[in-house]
């Protein structure tokens, strides 16, 4: 495996993702742009959103200054080196750490030592999906702290809620969740909700469905429904950009379900920032980057 | 578009009042948790910050030809400085916070006794707000708290924010939370 072309692919990658917004969100940013009112404090954040996005593209610089927890997901062969990979992307970790597209970001939970180039234990974060076809993706995505914080994981029924084990039950947790982040989390806010699975699997497969491309179609009827009645009802909340009020409190919203044992009935709701960080490659015969997903 | 130009006068502020948009130029100090701790123990203040506005931030500086050179510079959320902010604000002067996310009754209520603000800049956006910082004059503080939580002392430009809570008792987090909340109660009425 040729590990230094593979790292130069992973580099690049970083550096588009820390600085380019995808396309998918760009579009959903604009157009929230212009519908909402010409004077409002909500057209004005978006606007300010708007400059920032061009502003980093072009200077290659972090669109936001915290370059958030590095998620990594693989979808590779049976035979690809799992361990080569890792080699590969720690080393393009420190070489973007030094350029600056990534802060100095991963802190040692125990001593609070920051570690200076964003490697340590746990940090990167990879998850590798052995798949059928030939070839290799990665996709990265850069995960902020203000809005990893009000992600939320709700276990149904919930008597505060009154929310029960059924998708009506599914709606309120998620609209909490909506309220509960507004003003934090850096907003309009993108959702990645998963119904089931365990603690740990829920909010796994919540943070999955950022993968899934903005103006993307649920294939199941059932929660692309659910998908288009949050977005409706979210954005009725009057939260808006920043918290500031207006039509716009959510770009997007994804939703999956994974099963769960009978005793448990998880929601999970990951919060992405508007600093939508996510991006994508295919890695050719010679690990050269052969096109960009996003 | 409202100018504000340091200092910040008593005067100037106390006619702001919420969804103002605000670009100030002139003095800011970057102060967050450690700072706000540090002041609020009763540490001697390193600055002036008679007039001033304190930003909720902890920007990525690099040091070029012995000049420091802000990367990004976004805003940290405030409602961490709740416990001190008001206390501080009163005993040293400060005029105005600069943040995101909004902060709560304690501080609104320092802000309406001493004519203060809480100016909101759009969180996320380090890279306009980075470029509306026209030099660092100086940092304070930098070796004990190290330099995400050190004072640092710019001078901005046009610097973009929105009133969000001002010294009229109003504040925008709590309208917008209140009726959110009220209109969520009526969405969970109706079934999909």
């Amino acid at each position: 495996m040729n590990l230094e072309t593979l790292e130069e692919s992973l580099l690049e990658l970083i550096r588009v993702t820390s600085s380019t917004l995808p396309e998918d969100v760009v579009r959903a940013v604009n157009k929230q742009h212009d519908v909402e009112e010409e004077g409002s404090n909500a057209k004005y954040a978006l606007s300010v959103i708007k400059q920032n996005v061009d502003l980093a593209k072009e200077k290659s610089a972090p669109l936001c200054q915290d370059t958030g927890t590095n998620l990594y997901f693989i979808n590779c062969p049976q035979s690809f080196p799992q361990l080569d990979f890792i080699k590969a992307a720690e080393s393009a970790t420190i070489e973007a750490t030094k350029l600056g597209y990534l802060r100095q970001n991963s802190v040692n939970s125990l001593t609070g030592k920051n570690t200076g180039n964003n490697l340590g234990k746990g940090a990167p974060c990879f998850h590798f999906h052995v798949w059928e076809q030939e070839h290799t993706e990665v996709r990265f995505m850069m995960k902020g702290g203000g809005c990893e914080n009000v992600g939320a994981q709700y276990s149904l029924p919930h008597t505060g809620l009154d929310a029960g084990r059924d998708l009506e039950g599914v709606r309120k947790c998620i609209l909490d969740a909506v309220i509960q982040a507004q003003g934090k989390g850096c907003g309009p806010g993108i959702l990645g909700v998963c119904i089931g699975g365990d603690r740990g699997s829920g909010y796994i497969n919540s943070k999955e469905q950022f993968l899934r491309k903005l103006d993307d179609t649920n294939s199941d009827e059932t929660l692309k429904d659910l998908e288009e009645t949050i977005m409706d009802q979210a954005n009725q909340l009057g939260i808006g950009p920043m918290g500031f009020g207006g039509k716009t409190t959510l770009l997007g919203c994804k939703i999956d379900h994974i099963n769960r044992v009978p005793a448990s009935y998880f929601v999970s709701v990951s919060y992405m920032c508007w600093a939508f960080r996510r991006q994508g490659i295919s890695l050719d015969i010679d690990n050269k980057i052969d096109q960009f997903l996003y | 578009m409202i100018e504000l130009t340091y200092p910040y006068t008593e005067e100037e502020v106390r006619k702001l009042k919420v969804g103002d948009t605000v670009e100030l130029t002139g003095l800011l100090y970057t102060g967050r948790d450690a700072v706000h701790k540090y002041l609020h123990d009763g540490g001697k203040p390193p600055v002036d910050f008679t007039d001033a506005i304190i930003y909720h931030c902890g920007p990525v500086v690099v040091e070029e030809d012995g000049k420091f050179i802000v990367k990004a510079a976004g805003p940290t959320t405030s409602i961490r400085e709740e416990p001190y902010q008001g206390d501080i604000m009163k005993q040293y002067g400060i005029r105005g916070v600069i943040g995101k996310g909004g902060m709560g009754p304690k501080t609104l209520a320092a802000l309406k006794e001493i004519g203060g603000c809480y100016f909101h800049a759009i969180g996320g956006a380090a890279q306009v707000l980075a470029q509306r910082i026209d030099n660092v004059s100086n940092v304070y503080m930098k070796e004990e708290l190290g330099s995400p939580e050190a004072i640092w002392e710019m001078h901005v430009v046009k610097f973009p924010v929105v009133v969000t809570m001002d010294s009229h008792g109003n504040s925008l987090h709590q309208k917008i939370s209140d009726q959110s909340k009220e209109n969520l109660k009526n969405l969970c009425k109706d079934d999909i």
